[in-house]
């Protein structure tokens, strides 16, 4: 539940951000980021939120994690809470 | 590639060793304790403890959001949705227990409950409808932001909040000071501190005098954190090291904890099971009394009670597990009566609850049959 997960803005308006992770499109609000950010930066969601800027230098290593998190099977609770943090933003799209 | 960086064996085993030399130098039993449940996750299913000294004992303490939401808190909710109110929650909340219900037996019983992800999804669902909804709101700090950008942004008049948010930094201070725990270093969660930062953990460290390491959640991280830990505690240094600064920083997110303080203020109560906790819930300051459930509602938990309680309940122990005096294994009921489909205890019932971690890994793993390398 406290487990954020790192996407890349592609779109603001306003205080809501279009994020991609790994090719899935959700809505995440800016509201609560420690500083601004522009398309093209990377942030970590939670429940919907963005909770922090990650640094370039920071990128490459982040994503790399999720992604060895991301292999594990349906069963792992830290896949379940990294695909439940995406799907937390999910319903929040409007097409 | 990442495969190699963050789960190399050489490198555990390593660290392994290093925390094996530091025991022998420390030369006495220490106990250190985490407060996260992606830490005992990953700990539990890398079998972590494996690797740790016999005389180190690293336990979960109570970093589970929904195990420590104490029963009344449930018994609100319950109440409010027997009364035809609609509640919107995370999932991880429908069957912990109440006094006498969960909210998936009032659920059962024909109340309106849904479960949301986000706090966004509540705004659109109250947005959607004329029908009073009532967000109840668990969760520590990292949760409560989100909680509180909602309310702070023009909430639609049919949505109010029942907080359950709990503050993390004033837990550490109470188990720290229970006789029986004997703790003597913190593991602090990486995302909780991304809100807070590392600096909130140093008047604890200097007062109790206790290290305080901030760690990531990946095996290798927590085991770094751990060398870290009992590093400090050798050298009896009683400071806040953080070891995630890719996430973490020392201030935190100011933006964050300034709309967390402004619709927030830290109360006095208890936490299920371990304790009344000073300034370890969080509830609304008095000019958000309009999106306040407590204000809002008439909610007569007394009504609740003419049922008799579980009798079962009575047995678990959830509470010394989250303070860290005894571990599921020391429960009569756990992988008995008390199992995920049938949950007796709320550290049964969520994915970052101890009993339930321990139920799909194992908590300790049976060494005999592992090769710990020398």
């Amino acid at each position: 539940m406290c487990l954020g997960v790192p996407g890349r803005i592609v779109e603001i308006r306003d205080s809501m951000a279009t994020v991609d992770f790994w090719g899935v499109r959700r809505d995440v609000c800016l509201d609560i980021i420690d500083e601004p950010v522009v398309v093209g930066d990377y942030i970590l969601n939670h429940v919907g939120f963005a909770i922090r800027r990650i640094p370039p230098e920071s990128i490459a290593e982040t994503l790399a994690l999720y992604e060895t998190l991301m292999a594990e099977d349906e069963g792992d609770f830290m896949a379940a809470d990294v695909r439940g943090e995406i799907e937390a933003a999910a319903k929040a799209v409007k097409s | 590639m990442s495969e190699l960086k963050f789960r190399d064996p050489a490198m555990a085993r390593e660290l392994a060793h290093t925390l094996e030399r530091m025991m022998v130098e420390i030369g006495r039993p220490v106990s250190v304790m985490h407060v996260c449940g992606s830490h005992e996750q990953a700990i539990a299913k890398f079998g972590l403890r494996s690797l740790f000294p016999k005389d180190l004992t690293v336990i979960m303490g109570p970093g589970c959001p929904v195990c420590v939401t104490d029963v009344p808190e449930v018994d609100e909710g319950v109440v409010l949705a027997r009364m035809g109110v609609r509640i919107a929650t995370y999932g991880d909340m429908l069957k912990v227990p109440g006094t006498v219900q969960s909210l998936a037996d009032a659920q059962a019983d024909g109340a309106k409950i849904d479960v949301i992800y986000s706090p966004s999804q509540v705004v659109e669902l109250a947005r959607s409808t004329d029908e009073e909804i009532v967000f109840f709101a668990t969760g520590f700090e990292t949760t409560a932001v989100a909680t509180a950008a909602i309310v702070t942004n023009n909430p639609p008049k049919n949505l109010s909040v029942l907080s359950a948010h709990k503050y993390i930094p004033p837990v550490m201070e109470i188990v720290s000071e229970m006789p029986e725990s004997r703790v003597e270093g913190f593991l602090a969660a990486g995302h909780a501190a991304t809100i807070t930062g590392s600096a909130v953990f140093e008047p604890f460290a200097e007062r109790h005098k206790v290290p305080v390491v901030v760690a990531g959640f990946e095996p290798l991280d927590i085991l770094a954190g751990v060398v870290e830990l009992v590093k400090l505690i050798r050298d009896r240094q009683h400071i806040v090291v953080n070891m995630f600064p890719r996430c973490v920083s020392r201030e935190g997110n100011l933006p964050a904890q300034e709309q967390l303080w402004r619709v927030f203020r830290p109360i006095g109560g208890r936490w299920r099971g371990i304790a009344h906790v000073p300034n370890g819930n969080l509830r609304f300051r008095d000019e958000f009394a309009h999106v306040d459930a407590r204000r809002r509602f008439d909610i007569d938990v007394k009504s609740l009670w003419d049922f008799a309680p579980p009798q079962l309940a009575n047995q678990c122990i959830c509470g010394d597990i989250m303070a860290g005096i005894r571990n599921p294994n020391d429960c009569k009921l756990f992988n008995k009566e008390c199992v995920p489909e049938n949950p007796v205890g709320a550290c049964m019932v969520s994915n970052e609850g101890t009993c339930k971690i321990w139920h799909l890994y194992g908590g300790v793993p049976d060494l005999s049959d592992i090769e710990v390398a020398s």
